[in-house]
């Protein structure tokens, strides 16, 4: 279970561009349970992302996991309970190595490397098995260089690499954005997939209200660093955008600004 | 060019591969520019000269040789990462701080060898000539080395310190401490480069103050030539590269100063050098041109 308890982040405080990220953020996630979240720019949705994967450290509150206080751990001691995969495609992997040799970073996530060869032939063939399941014939390109994949096919083998090693809650961080809606599509297919067969617990932040509403079983809205919105299970069933975007008003009394947010 | 001459540069050429190697570590794998190393290069060529010197063991001063510049690359690692000093900046800084030490480990500004047991004497007695020896033992040196530095990176180790220098923040999400990474590679990368400073002292029967100014050139010139001539697409033909790039700078020098028609004399070393490393950098910017240029008229 993920529990983020009173976060608060503050950017530059004290300066005229002080920004108050989060305001005492609380939200709880029960294991096995998918969560999309919205919100329009600025709405703290990013740096809540980067409060659990440990890049923002809460000025006030905790993150528990389990039970366990990793307010303070940094991103790489944490990175054993946190699998992530960027917005960027160009981010979550390393351009410059080989498919497989990303996929050996991935494979001991979290977890003491050694001085042991990386690549073996179990380790070979187990990611050729795990690359021939996304059906884009990556699984005969190892040896390729990742900056040789397309944007899409590069998301495909993040989402394999973030799900290698098991972990208490998997960040999704508007992992589809920069893709074409075809290739968009297809990556979040995955992304069900994945979280389903491996009984994931997930946080898929995304701009788009359709999206939000279309995959999870929960989905939560941020305004101004707080959640504002938070509809599970039957009540979130049959939801449209134009529901939540009433429901948004209601209770913040407020027009929404952002038409990102619509369009998406 | 003679026989000697020709070997000569072969010796030095194979010498500097051990260079090239450190500075393939910082410059390519971490993606540190370091300049340390016209101090290590000095610095394990003085520990080496002053305890040989002092009676030890020529084997065992070399080995004391590659930590003191294990050392050197960690304190330039930890005014980066410690006090975020820019890296170039904290490189420069310790290699200045290294003339010094280095003149305080020898206690005068040349610590001559000569007539001292060297890691070369007990191989003396096979008959060989000195010019077929050095570069005999530098082969399997530098062989040696390359096999351990192309084990090393295609180890979980070495990998994660490869993903530090070209996405340090996937690395950390991936759990990899991109500090301790930092401070390993820099202390293997000036390991090496104090290595061949001890060798070179043993060598040329001599360390000497001054004898590490511009190595840092000289190391990346071997890396820029051999990425210049041949594909480096894997680790086992990049570490490859660096010794091929160091020798062929080195017969390039020597043609260069030997051949009386050009008129090139010693002193116009470090001008040479500077000349072959802008021209071994535009080669892939002109060849790309060229070649687009061929394509063009073949349409």
């Amino acid at each position: 279970m993920i529990q983020v308890q009173d976060v608060d982040v503050t950017f530059n405080p004290g300066t005229v561009i002080e920004t108050r990220a989060l305001r005492a953020l609380a939200l709880t996630i029960p294991v096995g349970q998918f969560v999309t979240m919205i919100g329009s720019n600025g709405s703290g949705k990013s740096t809540l992302l980067n409060v659990l994967a440990g890049e923002v450290v809460a000025d006030s509150g905790q993150v528990v996991v389990d039970d366990e206080d990793v307010t303070r751990w940094t991103t790489s001691k944490r990175a054993g309970l946190v699998s992530r995969v960027f917005q960027d495609p160009m981010a979550g992997t390393c351009e410059g190595l080989t498919i497989e040799e990303n996929m050996a970073l991935a494979q001991v996530r979290g977890r003491p490397r050694r001085l042991r060869l990386a690549i073996g032939s179990n380790l070979r063939e187990r990611f050729r098995e795990r690359l021939a399941s996304l059906g884009l014939g990556l699984e005969s390109r190892l040896q390729d260089r990742m900056g040789l994949l397309s944007g899409g096919q590069r998301q495909a083998v993040s989402l394999v690499m973030a799900t290698l090693q098991p972990m208490k809650i998997l960040l999704l961080d508007e992992h589809t954005a920069a893709l074409d809606p075809k290739t968009a599509a297809f990556v979040m297919e995955l992304t069900d997939r994945f979280v389903e067969e491996g009984k994931l617990t997930a946080l898929l932040v995304t701009h788009s209200m359709r999206q939000a509403l279309d995959h999870g079983t929960r989905t939560v809205m941020l305004h101004e660093g707080q959640v504002v919105l938070d509809v599970a299970d039957q009540e979130r069933e049959g939801l449209e955008v134009t529901d939540l975007l009433q429901m948004f008003e209601k209770v913040r009394g407020d027009q929404l600004a952002d038409d990102s947010l619509l369009l998406g | 060019m003679s026989l000697i001459a020709f070997l000569g540069a072969i010796e030095t050429g194979l010498l500097f591969g051990l260079v090239a190697f450190g500075v393939f570590l910082s410059f390519r794998v971490l993606n540190f520019p370091d300049l340390t190393v016209d101090g290590s290069l000095p610095l394990g060529a003085a520990v080496a000269a002053t305890l040989i010197v002092g009676g030890w063991n020529p084997y065992a001063a070399t080995f004391v040789a590659m930590l003191a510049g294990a050392l050197a690359g960690m304190v330039t690692a930890l005014l980066n990462i410690r006090l975020r000093i820019l890296h170039l900046l904290a490189s420069i800084l310790t290699m200045i701080g290294l003339w010094t030490i280095n003149l305080r480990i020898m206690g005068k500004p040349n610590q001559p060898l000569l007539g001292e047991v060297t890691i070369f004497t007990p191989f003396e007695g096979f008959g060989l000539p000195f010019y077929w020896l050095y570069p005999l033992v530098f082969v399997v040196v530098v062989v040696a080395a390359k096999l351990l530095v192309d084990a090393f990176l295609a180890s979980e180790i070495g990998l994660a310190m490869r993903a530090t220098g070209v996405n340090p923040r996937m690395a950390r999400a991936q759990g990899i401490r991109t500090d301790v990474m930092i401070l390993s590679g820099m202390a293997m990368s000036n390991a090496l480069v104090a290595l061949a400073g001890a060798l070179f002292a043993q060598v040329q029967g001599a360390a000497d103050i001054s004898m590490g100014v511009g190595v840092i050139v000289v190391g990346l010139a071997a890396v820029i030539l051999g990425e210049a001539v041949m594909s480096t697409r894997t680790i086992v033909l990049a570490t490859f590269a660096c010794i091929v790039g160091s020798i062929i700078y080195r017969l390039v020098i020597a043609v260069a100063l030997n051949a009386d028609f050009i008129g090139l004399q010693a002193q116009d070393l470090k001008l040479v050098t500077a000349v072959l490393v802008v021209l071994a950098m535009a080669l892939p910017a002109v060849r790309q041109r060229f070649l687009k240029g061929g394509g063009a008229r073949a349409t």
